[in-house]
């Protein structure tokens, strides 16, 4: 039971089932799903596709807050994605074939890695520190999204691009199979590979890490182009799922969103050890929580307080000493507190 | 030395922690005006005592009492504000600062809001010239200074406060004779002024020299309190390592080690001249299959910057490298690696261990780092390694799941030593392998070392102690004023003959 209290994943999980609890008391079909034309459909359905581009970033966000690192351009990465694709398919003579939004998301996929490129290097080998070195791209990525759709807001009709966001296969939203996919193909690759534990000996330690002889720039670099990768595709489902382009407003603040499921998740801001599966949780209960806003009937303008409340909550259960400094006015014996910070 | 009140009185000390049972039990005493040493082997158990003592770890069972009134303190802080000061091993003080805002860091004179730093000047020069460290400009950057004199500065920073207790952990351990006889001159006077001081170190020459009471700890329990004058050096090892001493004497026989023939083939490793910029210069070695080289010279002399270029650590600007006969440039340790050369540094902590990873993950990491990240070294065959070496080097808790951040600095050691043995390299650099290593896990290393060169490997081995360094090598390159000025094969040389070398003005 205590080793059950201590794993790090026990508070988010009950956090997350806590407040689809909460949701059903107030919608009594909230957790059931029924099928509709062979598709499914439900709240949970929804959370989990409304959530998929978070989820994704969040992915990526993972293994670069792993390595010491962060990532602040992943949202103006995500509307550059969204705004070439969609400006290659507006302008393209054949706009509505499959064959154009491939075309689409190829090159917008590729913009995605070069921009991962980018921070990798300004990170790996210019050394500059990541806050800073994203900055940059969080910035003037807001600006090359604008340039691309020369200030509009570019709408497409294409099946095909759309599908990608709103589409279903096999009864499942196909941005669910596309989040789950990556989800399993980092899974694998970090953990059926060395490529996890090394990531996290760079976070832990890059000194000690490159005396090893860890080539602990390229694991750097490739930490960031995943995590531009992952936020080129999460552009494409939003683009896509309102089936346009809009520079401005595409993935604001998701970064915030991703940094914060990362931590939620259990993983700390300082690097080192991460879970994935953690930053699936959190991701989950801030997408929930966008729900939750609206299932209770939260007023508009209370929507941001209310979601900061119920963080605050859940990085307070997660904290061992804040758990400790409750317990100690209960119960006056010392337990052997923990030195560790808590996030 | 009167049977006083004591200033601290710790009583059924235990702490735990996953997997291992700390302290068990453990009851300590500390009088005023007394220099008491804290002794024990690695992982006895001494620094978690200080840290119980000094409120960063919660005890779990146990009291403490401070002047009388019990306590349990919960941060360093608490325990600062009771009048306990600590000097840790590791300078723990801001290397950006000047020296005079170290000294007062957070204890500032205040004067309308702001800081008066006429008084901050003014005091910190009190307390330097009080240790008689007057010819410290207190204005001047922290990190400007040698690690002895920020060491120095750190227990000006710890008498600042007036502290009543003040606990020194390996405060000479990077420090060279003249500043050892300085800080314990600096000792003898808070001792007189009736500071009770908390001393622990593995010299124990040192330890027998400035203190007047011992507690001996083992395997996380009280041996015994004992006066200095009452219990003989072979005794207190004796007791410290829990061995008869002939078992002790049988294992400080260094094994007779079969000659390199130098003569016979290439060598595997060859400067000519090798040399940075700012770092070392004119470090020409030869270092044949199955040798021991030992780098000799004093403290900031270059030795670690000369492993450094051997490594790749640093790029060599100056001179020629060759490896098994070809000319080489390491610009990375990887490319060093990759020429089956491995490096040990001496700094532990922060070149050496992954802190919040496993043992096994440690143990395994150049290897891994060696396939790449693609080809992972199966877990089978992870934990097959780990058990072995855990076994092979006597690597205790033998967990291979423990986080080594909870090892202690022996075991520590012993699992960087067998990151790199896992590797098979040919050539061994070890910066400082022994150092803050109790005498059982010393002589273990050394006979390890020993054997590995028997076995054909190469060795460079540094160590500040220079009994250490003449009984192991086969050739002594010594090094001076950041370069090198002498090589001596070591043929019946003794100590006095290498101090000569050290010394002189020429080579």
């Amino acid at each position: 039971m205590s080793a059950l209290l201590r794993h790090r994943l026990t508070w988010p999980v009950l956090a997350l089932v806590l407040l689809l609890l909460l949701n059903q008391l107030f919608r009594a079909d909230f957790l059931s799903v029924r099928i509709q034309d062979g598709h499914l459909y439900g709240s949970l359905i929804d959370i989990l596709r409304n959530g998929a581009p978070t989820i994704l970033i969040a992915l990526g966000m993972t293994l670069v807050i792993a390595s010491r690192g962060i990532d602040l351009s992943v949202g103006a990465v995500a509307a550059i994605a969204g705004a070439i694709s969609c400006m290659y398919i507006y302008s393209s003579p054949d706009p509505s074939s499959w064959q154009t939004a491939a075309m689409g998301v190829t090159i917008a996929v590729v913009a995605g890695l070069a921009l991962g490129l980018w921070n990798g290097f300004l990170v790996s080998v210019i050394g500059i520190q990541p806050i800073i070195a994203t900055l940059v791209l969080m910035t003037a990525g807001r600006g090359l999204a604008q340039l691309v759709t020369d200030g509009q807001i570019i709408s497409v009709s294409n099946d095909s691009y759309q599908a990608i966001g709103a589409g279903f296969f096999l009864g499942l939203p196909i941005a669910i199979l596309i989040a789950a996919g990556a989800f399993g193909v980092a899974g694998l690759l970090t953990r059926r590979t060395a490529l996890g534990t090394l990531i996290e000996a760079v976070g832990i330690n890059p000194v000690a890490s490159r005396l090893a002889g860890i080539d602990a720039r390229t694991i750097t670099w490739t930490v960031y182009v995943f995590s531009g990768l992952c936020a080129a595709v999460a552009g494409l489902m939003i683009s896509s799922n309102v089936t346009a382009a809009d520079a401005n407003n595409a993935g604001l603040y998701i970064e915030m969103d991703a940094i914060l499921a990362v931590v939620i998740g259990g993983t700390s801001l300082a690097g080192g050890r991460y879970s994935l599966v953690g930053t699936l949780v959190g991701a989950l209960i801030i997408q929930t929580l966008t729900t939750t806003v609206y299932t209770l009937g939260v007023p508009p303008e209370a929507t941001l307080v209310f979601k900061a409340l119920v963080v605050i909550i859940v990085c307070l259960l997660q904290s061992s000493r804040a758990r400790t400094l409750f317990r100690q006015r209960r119960r006056p014996v010392t337990e052997q507190s923990q030195v560790k910070v808590a996030i | 030395m009167s049977e006083s009140t004591p200033v601290v009185d710790m009583k059924g000390i235990s702490i735990a922690f996953p997997g291992v049972k700390a302290l068990d039990g453990v009851d300590f005493r500390l009088f005023p005006g007394e220099v008491h040493a804290l002794l024990g082997e690695n992982g006895a158990g001494k620094s978690t005592l200080i840290k119980a003592l000094t409120g960063v770890y919660a005890v779990d069972d146990g009291t403490i009492t401070v002047l009388g009134a019990r306590q349990s303190f919960g941060t360093p802080a608490e325990a600062q504000a009771a009048g306990i000061s600590t000097v840790y091993q590791e300078v723990n003080l801001c290397p950006n600062l000047s020296v005079e805002e170290n000294i007062l860091l957070g204890r500032e004179p205040r004067r309308r809001g702001g800081i008066h730093w006429r008084n901050v000047r003014r005091k910190a020069e009190e307390v330097l010239d009080q240790l008689q460290l007057g010819h410290i400009d207190p204005r001047s950057v922290l990190s400007s200074h040698s690690i002895a004199v920020q060491q120095l500065i750190a227990i000006a920073r710890a008498m600042q406060v007036e502290a009543r207790v003040l606990i020194l952990d390996e405060p000479t351990s990077s420090l060279d004779a003249d500043e050892v006889q300085q800080l314990f001159s600096v000792i003898r006077t808070l001792r007189d002024r009736g500071v009770a001081i908390l001393f622990v170190s593995h010299f124990l020459e040192q330890v027998y020299e400035v203190s007047d009471r011992m507690t001996v700890l083992r395997n996380g329990r009280l041996v015994g309190e004992y006066l200095t004058a009452d219990l003989p050096r072979m005794g207190l090892i004796s007791k410290m390592i829990g061995k008869e001493l002939d078992a002790l004497a049988e294992l400080e026989e260094a094994e007779s080690r079969r000659q390199p023939d130098r003569a016979e083939r290439t060598p595997f490793l060859q400067a000519e001249g090798l040399g940075r910029k700012g770092s070392v210069r004119d470090v020409t070695i030869t270092v044949h299959a199955g040798e021991i080289l030992g780098l000799a010279g004093l403290l900031g002399s270059g030795r670690t910057e000369t492993a450094r270029l051997l490594f790749g650590a640093d790029r060599a600007d100056q001179g020629r490298l060759s490896i098994n006969g070809s000319v080489r440039t390491l610009r990375t340790p990887r490319s060093a690696i990759d020429r089956d050369i491995a490096f040990s540094s001496e700094n532990r902590k922060e070149e050496g261990l992954i802190s919040d990873l496993s043992v096994r993950d440690n143990l395994i990491l150049a290897m891994q780092a060696g396939k790449g990240w693609w080809r992972r070294v199966p877990r089978s065959t992870q934990d097959q390694l780990a058990e072995q070496f855990i076994e092979t080097l006597d690597i205790r808790p033998a967990n291979k799941d423990a986080l080594i951040r909870d090892l202690s600095g022996g075991n520590q050691q012993k699992v960087l030593l067998a990151r790199w043995l896992i590797t098979e390299p040919k050539l061994l650099i070890l910066d400082e392998p022994t150092r803050g290593i109790d005498i059982g896990a010393k002589t273990q290393i050394q006979k390890l070392i020993s054997g590995l060169a028997s076995g054909g490997m190469s060795i460079v081995f540094i160590s500040a102690e220079l009994e250490e360094v003449l009984r192991l090598s086969d050739t002594i390159a010594v090094l001076k004023d950041r370069h090198m000025v002498a090589d001596i094969p070591n043929d019946g040389v003794t100590m006095e003959d290498v101090m000569t070398v050290i010394a002189g003005t020429g080579a």
